[in-house]
């Protein structure tokens, strides 16, 4: 590292500046030109100029931010922005668009395809979040509690915690589209592992896919749920370890039983990871994309986002571009709902 | 950061195990009978289709048809070589590990600079960049999804290898940024100082100093990031959906579920599905705790 400092030292250029050195402060011009200038070539007098230290710090922030921001900008930022302007025009791909105010949206206002597939998108967004966290909460609290009790400790995990978690985490690791075409596997009429099991038990299983909404909304929610409990669940153990031993114990003493200590213990305190969860899992449930695209036969069950992508795929991209910021509008309510509903004073401990 | 201590501490909490003392009450004993009863429920839920898969990538697609809950008599190893080969599974996969080599990268390394800079120097600007990246976590990616489809086309890199990285990296820049910059804010301020000092430039420092400290952080986001983009189906569906040959994994395996139904070898699909869901499984097994970690903490952004 030294070795580069020494190599610099060498008399500076000529006409560059006086012959006076290291006294008289460089010239502008010299900084402009040791912007470009690796620090090595860059002149003694210039490298211990103060003002050359701020430069080179900038220099570095631009240099280390200019290419993420480029990504991250080009790439995300301004498609996003594009969507909002595109979804009041007629944009169909090409390079003309016109500027046509709401008349997607008055479309879709009166667009049946667009109302049945948001009534169902907006069950999954009120249904799934419910059954996931509370089957979540549930195995998370037999995990860190459900244990017996033992000499001198409030409360329990259950023996094995640490493989309950690793098993239903498994679904997490696995992408969208192979659970999709798993589960498309397991819920099929005739070969499907879940009709094969009922048989094995007498009962004569529906075509879960095969047209009836009902049942395929309830297929849905099942896969849902089942790729998103495991997360559950490792995200309130570890909210529920975090609660302090003595708390418990002061429960314990005071005589409650297992459902007083969840219910007033428990679950208020870690009451803001359960909220954050109900809006993550919100979210995810509107956004359920590809197990709908690749599991759901077309003509059984559409969500909003498959809604979309089909009219993107017709080419009409203003019309599409509406249905996404819909998407985000409803997100925004959803999750403003859930922190209005959810929101009590947050307990410190 | 917090969930990733909270993990390991009730990850911990069961291995000190004490024999049941001299007086379990009755309620206690019978709600442990009944809260396993539970659990192992659940793990049959959870793994249960898993195993179903594997089991029947080894039967023939006659069997499979018939009778979906039978044992096979015989492994038939050749629905592997099937998915492999005819089934173009071995292209996927090959597909898949070139973009993830060069996205993987990409991220880590314009995720790490751009947290370096934001979490360690002062400058102006430097929140709302923070914001600009914190900000772009929230919204859905499939609003994006048209715009996006027109600014690739117009680069030119739709359709193309490069491109599908670019998109990655770009879509993953966001949480990547946000977790690392908490994490270079944890390090001690010392040892850059002291690099400084020796004359290291703000380069040197970052790529000897700094990365090498930050290297816990790193593997938790470069886990996440791995399983995230490994698993991506969104974008190249949108992006990289034309030439068959080109597909990426996931994609691979949906294009073939539909076409199974009408050539009605089952076998090769399971046996697709096996291969592509081990790994992963094989991997996370290994690094459990910081998958766990890495992952739920993506939701609490």
């Amino acid at each position: 590292m030294s070795t580069e400092i020494r190599a610099d030292e060498r008399p500076p250029k000529e006409g560059e500046s006086g012959s006076t050195g290291a006294q008289k402060p460089p010239g502008r011009l010299l900084f402009a030109a040791a912007v470009l200038l690796p620090p090595r070539f860059t002149p003694q007098r210039v490298r211990y100029d103060r003002r050359y230290r701020t430069l080179d710090k900038y220099r570095f922030i631009v240099g280390f931010l200019a290419i993420p921001l480029a990504f991250y900008g080009l790439f995300v930022i301004s498609p996003f922005l594009q969507a909002i302007y595109y979804s009041f025009t007629d944009w169909s791909g090409g390079p003309v668009a016109n500027f046509i105010g709401f008349d997607n949206y008055v479309k879709m206002w009166n667009d049946e395809r667009f109302w049945d597939s948001t009534v169902t998108s907006v069950t999954l967004l009120v249904v799934a979040p419910v059954v996931t966290l509370v089957l979540g909460m549930f195995f998370a609290y037999m995990i860190t509690a459900g244990g017996r009790h033992r000499k001198g400790q409030a409360v329990s995990g259950v023996a094995g915690s640490s493989l309950y978690k690793v098993v239903y985490f498994f679904p997490q690791v696995l992408s969208v589209a192979i659970i999709a075409v798993i589960w498309g596997r397991v819920f099929n009429t005739n070969s499907g592992l879940l009709n094969g099991s009922l048989d094995l038990v007498g009962i004569d299983g529906p075509a879960w896919l095969g047209g009836e909404y009902s049942w395929a909304l309830i297929a849905m929610l099942t896969v849902l749920s089942w790729s998103f409990v495991g997360f559950y669940v490792v995200l309130f153990s570890a909210a529920m370890g975090s609660i302090p031993r003595d708390i418990y114990e002061a429960a314990l003493l005071d005589g409650a039983g297992r459902s007083r200590t969840f219910f007033g213990v428990t679950l208020p305190l870690i009451w803001d990871t359960v909220r954050t969860g109900w809006i993550y899992m919100g979210i995810q449930a509107l956004d359920s994309f590809a197990i709908v695209l690749v599991m759901m036969p077309k003509h059984v069950l559409k969500v909003t986002p498959v809604f979309l992508y089909e009219r993107f795929q017709e080419g009409q991209y203003g019309y599409a571009t509406s249905i996404g910021v819909v998407l985000l509008v409803l997100s925004v309510v959803f999750s403003l709902i859930i922190m209005r509903v959810g929101s009590r004073d947050r307990i410190e401990f | 950061m917090s969930t990733l201590k909270n993990t390991s501490r009730t990850g911990s909490s069961p291995q000190d195990a004490v024999p049941a003392g001299p007086k379990p009450a009755r309620e206690s004993a019978t709600l442990n009978v009944f809260s396993h009863a539970f659990l192992v429920l659940w793990v049959v839920m959870a793994a249960g289709p898993l195993l179903w898969v594997v089991m029947t990538a080894f039967r023939t697609s006659g069997d499979i048809l018939s009778d979906p809950m039978g044992f096979t008599t015989s492994l038939h190893w050749e629905n592997f070589s099937h998915a492999w080969t005819e089934a173009n599974i071995g292209l996927y996969v090959i597909n898949s590990l070139t973009i993830l080599a060069g996205s993987l990268t990409g991220t880590m390394l314009l995720g790490s600079m751009a947290a370096y800079v934001i979490a360690r120097f002062t400058f102006p600007g430097n929140r709302f960049v923070f914001m600009l990246f914190a900000g772009g976590m929230m919204f859905p990616v499939i609003l994006a999804l048209v715009p996006l489809y027109a600014v690739m086309d117009n680069f030119g890199i739709l359709e193309t290898r490069h491109g599908l990285m670019i998109a990655y990296i770009a879509y993953s820049l966001p949480f990547t940024t946000f977790f690392l910059t908490s994490f270079f804010r944890t390090l001690p301020t010392g040892v850059q100082e002291a690099a400084m000092v020796d004359g290291a430039s703000h380069t040197r420092t970052f790529f000897q100093i700094m990365l090498p400290m930050a290297k816990p952080g790193l593997v938790s986001i470069g886990i996440f990031n791995f399983l995230g983009q490994w698993n991506q189906y969104l974008l190249p569906l949108l992006l990289n959906n034309e030439d068959e040959s080109k597909y990426v994994l996931p994609q691979g395996l949906a294009a073939l579920a539909v076409n199974q139904g009408y050539r009605g070898d089952w076998g090769a699909l399971f046996a697709g599905l096996t291969i592509a869901m081990l790994p992963v499984l094989v991997v996370y097994i290994v690094f459990q705790r910081q998958v766990q970690a890495g992952l739920t903490a993506g939701a609490l952004k």
